[in-house]
């Protein structure tokens, strides 16, 4: 039995190779080029039997990785893999000094982290941290508010453009009347983070009445039609140089130097998502998180609860533009030149891809996708121009074998522990 | 008025590249929900595969016609094996899974195929010999619309037409507006639903490579990245005329080519796409269903 099972697959991944090797056969083996508007083709028979080889590997691999998924259950609480790690780990739960030793530890990794790993990687972790915090914010729309939102990036766009401005426009009255330019951070910060919210709301305006995919395509449309604004009132905007030398923050009056500044922002950012994390896990418990997903299940059970939906959605979209706003003043301080191919689709592909991957909903979720999404092309880097490739595939492959996220949100759940128990019948278990 | 006729011409060209590419886009989201954002990608496909093998076979010293005819040929082929492929490969084990989960899938595999193609042919422009014949009789009219747009407006005519007949009249056609009405039921009632998915996508990507073949000859030329920018211009153009509606594509194709046309004509040509996003907007605010769609009251 087994061993027919056995030949039987590795007949149906030679069939399955055949097919890709065929498939791919135009692009991979032959090599197009043209000159003089005549098309000549160039063979390269080594190729051929390398895709035979590694499409009948990879499909006997993926017809037992999709086998082994699909048998999967959901095993009983205290057996699975996870809940092992879990019941090791609720050692730093229960143990009070454990868990101060462990906080105490993560904060020290933190703190020290510009100054163990150089510049260049406060840098990229600089641009993770940011994305942590739009990851974060696009949780509010689509992981609870269920709102598909494909125009994030405008937010962002309005964020930076909003510290870029005030620089262009408000730096140099500032600078004669006396004061440095680092202060223009600190106003840009709130300031970046209300104008975003007023971006917000107003596009939230027409598409109240939409929904699902209706509802993409329109912040989609926003989004690029901000970052067409963008690029062609060059003269507020820049167009497609956009604004350059913006300052850093400084350090308590102090100009710092490039190296110091980014171990600055560093710090800036963190604390803005350790902020982040704080206020969005205070609202996800809070009457308006209910209230946004208790709008993602069902409008119109909603509506008949009594939830105001039109006000909902409106605080739904102007939740997830504020943080969009203030991560965007960090990326303009931290890289000091805004222009608005940083604000494309893809940008918002990219944070929306963030937001499932790490499972929609869940906190943590987000933090873990949007680390994972930043951090992991800028360490393929050594592959170079494979790394897109690689990514994509990653991208698949997490999402088929996880597609509820790597970080699934937990519901909440309300069972009965006892019948005579003292005054309440049941507990609360998150 | 001869401007305007000038503008409104290149308009339906461009209305009806929009509708070949968008035709297939609206027939895979009518049936799974799903915004296949892999379309561009495999629209661009067809149009490397007729320009790699149709180049060979030129080389080899076949006719012209020929050459057109077989390298269409090739591409709607590979195209629909693609299509086939992908659906297998990334969106069938996600069918059941959270909406979102199958968009992700279908956004890596757009840039599977876009960094794949990168890496496998190039990353410059190529030039796009056009093989489609010149027509005589436009002779008079050649400054308001050339024989390329006229192949391809004739071709989306007549593939909208045979889309509908299919769609209306045949049992595969009955088949797949079962499915795209009620998955289970249809299910129920003996339809073999994976079997209309695949035929969906196969028949959709054979559209997009007809229009990667025809599109490319218009603009002559190629890039790795053509698919990205047009699967989204599609999209906008389908969710316009009521996406899932066969018409309503065609419809929101037209309305979407004579904006941007008339509206670089007349306003400003930096804001070309920026027109589309507008109108597709204000048609969204007045009919949240687009133009075409029917506004389903949701029931509980």
């Amino acid at each position: 039995m087994r061993q027919n099972g056995l030949k039987s697959e590795i007949l149906g991944s030679l069939a399955q190779a055949a097919w890709f090797t065929v498939l791919l056969f135009p692009l991979i083996v032959m090599k197009v080029n043209v000159a003089m508007s005549k098309a000549t083709v160039q063979f390269r028979w080594s190729y051929l039997p390398i895709i035979a080889i590694a499409s009948f590997v990879l499909s006997f691999v993926w017809r037992r990785a999709l086998e082994w998924s699909s048998t999967r259950v959901e095993k009983p609480a205290g057996s699975s893999f996870s809940s092992k790690i879990m019941g090791r780990f609720q050692i730093f739960e229960s143990n009070k000094t454990i868990r101060l030793a462990t906080v105490a530890l993560f904060v020290l990794c933190v703190a020290v982290y510009p100054f163990a790993l150089g510049m260049y990687h406060t840098n990229i972790m600089i641009t993770a941290l940011i994305y942590v915090m739009l990851a974060l914010g696009l949780n509010i729309v689509v992981g609870w508010g269920g709102l598909l939102n494909l125009g994030y990036a405008a937010f962002f766009a309005v964020g930076a453009y909003t510290y870029g401005f005030l620089w262009k426009f408000v730096g140099p009255q500032f600078v004669s009347a006396g004061f440095d330019t680092g202060w223009l951070f600190w106003i840009a910060l709130p300031m970046a983070g209300i104008i975003a919210t007023v971006f917000g709301v107003l596009l939230s305006l027409p598409v109240l009445r939409l929904r699902g995919d209706y509802l993409a395509i329109i912040t989609l449309a926003f989004g690029e039609i901000v970052r067409m604004v963008l690029q062609n009132a060059s003269d507020i905007t820049g167009g497609a140089t956009g604004i350059s030398l913006i300052p850093r923050p400084w350090f308590l009056g102090f100009k710092l130097p490039p190296k110091q500044a980014a171990t600055y922002i560093y710090y800036i950012a963190v604390i803005l998502v350790v902020l982040t994390v704080f206020i969005v896990r205070r609202l996800e418990d809070s009457r308006v998180g209910r209230a946004l997903e208790a709008m993602r299940e069902d409008e119109i059970a909603c509506q008949s609860m009594g939830i105001d939906l039109v006000h909902n959605k409106l605080v739904t979209f102007a939740l997830g533009a504020f943080w969009a706003g203030i991560a965007g003043v960090v990326l303009a301080a931290q890289t000091t030149y805004i222009n608005p191919d940083s604000f494309t689709l893809w940008e918002s592909v990219m944070i929306l891809m963030a937001v499932v991957i790490g499972g929609q909903g869940s906190i943590p979720g987000a933090i873990v996708g949007a680390m994972l999404l930043k951090l992991l092309p800028e360490y393929f880097r050594p592959l170079a121009q494979y790394r897109m490739l690689i990514y994509g595939i990653a991208m698949i492959v997490i999402i088929i074998f996880k597609p509820d996220g790597l970080i699934p949100r937990k519901r909440k759940s309300y069972y009965f522990v006892k019948k005579n128990s003292a005054d309440s019948g049941h507990e609360v278990r998150v | 008025m001869d401007y305007f006729l000038q503008l409104f011409l290149s308009g339906t060209a461009k209305g009806s590249i929009y509708a070949l590419i968008s035709l297939g886009y609206t027939m895979v989201y009518g049936i799974v929900q799903l915004i296949n954002f892999a379309h561009g990608e495999i629209y661009m496909i067809g149009g490397f595969t007729a320009l790699i093998l149709g180049g060979y076979l030129f080389t080899l010293g076949l006719p012209v016609p020929l050459v057109l005819v077989l390298s269409i040929f090739a591409a709607v082929v590979f195209s629909s094996a693609y299509g086939f492929t992908i659906e297998r490969l990334a969106y069938r084990p996600l069918r059941n899974k959270p909406r979102l989960s199958a968009l992700i899938s279908a956004i890596g595999i757009s840039m599977i195929l876009q960094n794949f193609v990168l890496l496998m042919q190039t990353e410059k422009y190529l030039a796009f010999p056009s093989y489609l014949p010149e027509l005589s009789f436009l002779e008079p009219v050649t400054e308001y619309i050339n024989s390329t747009q006229v192949i391809i407006l004739g071709t989306t005519s007549v593939i909208m037409i045979l889309l509908t007949v299919l769609i209306k009249f045949t049992r595969i056609g009955k088949a797949m507006r079962a499915t795209a009405q009620d998955t289970n039921m249809a299910q129920l009632v003996g339809i073999n639903v994976n079997q209309v998915i695949s035929v969906t996508f196969v028949i959709g990507s054979a559209l997009a490579a007809i229009g990667g073949v025809l599109i490319c000859s218009y603009m002559g030329q190629i890039n790795y990245y053509i698919g990205f920018v047009a699967g989204i211009k599609a999209f906008v153009a389908a969710v316009l005329g009521g996406i899932g509606s066969i018409p309503g594509a065609v419809i929101g194709s037209f309305i979407l080519g004579w904006t941007e046309s008339l509206g670089t004509g007349y306003i400003s040509s930096d804001y070309e796409d920026a027109f589309a996003f507008i109108i597709l907007i204000l048609i969204l605010i007045l009919k949240p269903a687009g133009v075409l769609g029917k506004n389903q009251n949701q029931k509980v």
